[in-house]
């Protein structure tokens, strides 16, 4: 922790949130990003080696249900937001040569 | 008639007893929305089927057929509750388009109780911001000042209710979202314990905290709405398997001998004299009548923020994830797929849900994982078990539900950490879990509202909402309607 971001780092962020980012938003993440982080490295200040962390408030886990097909929506339905489609299926740009 | 003033079982008496049709009722609100609404931007979306089913329950009300309680009344949903054929954006332009093919659990269950959606409301984009400027769209205004923010993320359903354009809403509440807009616009919000009110057809911001709850203009119809919605629903597996929420009103004929915890740590800097002033006269009137004030500790309040930052922000980068352009939404032109899903993410998203988005993946990545976002989750834990020990000695917690009244427009919206603060005495609940409400108590020298808030266990809404009744039965401040929209 404590480090800060660097535009490098807001680069390599950016590509793993898929991100495309222009010149001028990367100095501005780098510093906004670098303020938060030094905001919350106020944790350190507490010992929590003996703590177990929270994921989930309440004591519910694993849920299933009947293994019972259901149709929820229509494929005609579930295409009527689709950008692009083709032959009843989501339509992308080609990735296979 | 006063429809204003009215409840939501007096809208419904109205159109059962004939005084006014379903149609009457909602072209009346619609006159309002017509002439208010270009001022406050509280709508994003109006449903032009409504008066068709107004229609069909006025039929019905002809034929005194068997009608649901609330037949005809109208109600709004924040915009990121999804209503099958009705546009449903979240406030961004990545979801501009994006019509549901089905309804939210809460929308069914509002349309079978009678309810007829009159549209959808602003909010910050995603439900990512505490005033209600983060929105592709527009930016709402406060009713009771229109220079002023409404509060966030569901600014638009609070200046929507206190200029009653609308008889009542719902909001979402991940860190405060539903509380401190009712505080900054004097109507009453209440987040129920997380796992009450499914979340099926909520859009995913941060799925630990998420809830979704009544915005009302009292505590009786957030009492009514919720007897609908909170419910054990089978399609949200976080949804708490528990009876269906009933409400006694325990506390109707007085408080003497609940304990109320005032935790020191919410008492501190940052609070503003006027905010100050109300909670003082607050806590007299609850010590006035009998209830045990307790000074207590939440050693760990400090720290919510922090956590908060990176739990919501985390959940977050991996729930916004699904927004790749491919099968709904908006999408950037590129012959290139891997080109495709960034353009239309960057062209798609605006700058507060990218900065967060970008935070969620850094606190995740490789190398940072256990330092950030391990060390959240422990802290939560530390946060949640001030909770669990407070509730060992008291009954409620009081606190404001925002340090100061309403900002001006524009006056965070350049600094982010300091938008994020402003969520200080609402964050901590989300974390822990259970249920809150913020009930108006008193204005400020501007005559802008300020919130109580007042905070109980897991499941203990009944209770929680009976004190709060109570309160307002006696600091009847919601009868204060914003000059302008009288």
């Amino acid at each position: 922790m404590g480090e800060k971001i660097t535009d490098k780092d807001v680069k390599y962020i950016a590509k793993l949130s898929k991100l495309n980012l222009q010149d001028d938003e990367i100095g501005k993440f780098a510093d906004e990003l670098s303020n938060i982080l030094k905001y919350i490295e106020k944790l350190n200040e507490l010992d929590t080696s003996e703590v177990e962390p929270t994921s989930h408030v309440l004591d519910i886990s694993n849920v299933t249900r009947e293994d019972i097909h259901c149709r929820f929506i229509t494929q005609e339905d579930a295409l009527k937001n689709a950008p692009e489609e083709g032959y009843n299926h989501f339509k992308v740009p080609r990735i296979i040569e | 008639m006063d429809m204003l003033n009215s409840s939501l079982k007096e809208h419904a008496a109205f159109i059962r007893e004939k005084k006014v049709s379903s149609k009457e009722m909602v072209s009346y609100y619609l006159e309002r929305i017509e002439k208010y609404d270009k001022k406050l931007n509280a709508f994003i979306t109006l449903n032009e089927s409504v008066f068709q089913e107004a229609e069909e329950y006025d039929n019905r009300v002809a034929k005194n057929d068997d009608l649901p309680p609330f037949a005809g009344v109208p109600i709004a949903l924040k915009d990121n509750m999804v209503t099958k054929g009705l546009l449903t954006t979240c406030a961004s332009r990545i979801l501009s388009n994006f019509i549901p093919p089905y309804d939210a659990t809460i929308v069914e269950d509002l349309k079978k109780a009678g309810f007829l959606i009159l549209g959808k409301l602003n909010m910050d984009e995603f439900a990512m911001g505490s005033s209600c400027e983060t929105s592709y769209f527009k930016k709402t205004v406060n009713p009771y000042n229109t220079n002023y923010v409404p509060g966030g993320s569901s600014g638009g359903s609070a200046a929507a209710v206190a200029a009653r354009l609308v008889p009542a809403a719902l909001g979402s509440d991940t860190g405060g979202s539903i509380r401190q807009p009712a505080s900054l616009c004097n109507i009453v919000g209440m987040k129920p314990t997380y796992g009450r009110v499914s979340r099926f057809g909520l859009v995913a911001f941060a799925s630990s905290l998420d809830q979704i709850g009544p915005m009302t203009k009292n505590v009786s119809d957030s009492v009514e709405l919720l007897k609908i919605i909170g419910r054990y629903d089978p399609k949200d597996t976080t949804s708490y398997k528990t009876e269906p929420f009933k409400y006694s009103n325990i506390f109707s004929n007085g408080i003497k001998g609940v304990k109320i915890g005032l935790p020191k740590e919410y008492f501190g800097v940052g609070m503003s004299d006027d905010v100050k002033k109300a909670m003082e006269k607050s806590i007299k009137f609850f010590a006035d009548n009998g209830a045990e004030i307790v000074d207590i500790s939440m050693p760990h309040t400090d720290y919510a923020v922090a956590v908060y930052y990176i739990i919501a922000t985390a959940e977050a980068s991996s729930n916004l994830a699904r927004y790749d352009g491919v099968k709904y939404g908006y999408r950037a032109k590129s012959s290139d797929l891997e080109e495709m899903y960034c353009f239309t993410r960057s062209e798609g998203f605006g700058t507060e849900v990218k900065r967060r988005i970008m935070l969620g993946t850094y606190v995740l990545s490789s190398g940072y994982y256990d330092a950030y976002y391990l060390k959240a989750q422990k802290v939560r834990t530390l946060i949640k078990k001030d909770f669990i020990e407070a509730f060992k000695k008291v009954d409620f917690i009081l606190t404001p539900t925002s340090p100061t009244t309403a900002f001006r427009l524009g006056e965070k919206s350049n600094d982010p950490l300091q938008m994020y603060l402003s969520d200080i005495y609402t964050i901590s609940l989300n974390l822990f879990g259970g249920a809150g409400i913020s009930i108006p108590c008193g204005f400020d020298s501007k005559g802008l509202p300020i919130g109580l808030q007042i905070l109980g266990n897991y499941f203990d809404e009944d209770r929680l909402l009976s004190v709060a009744e109570f309160f307002e039965n006696s600091n009847p401040f919601y009868r204060e309607l914003p000059q302008n929209y009288k």
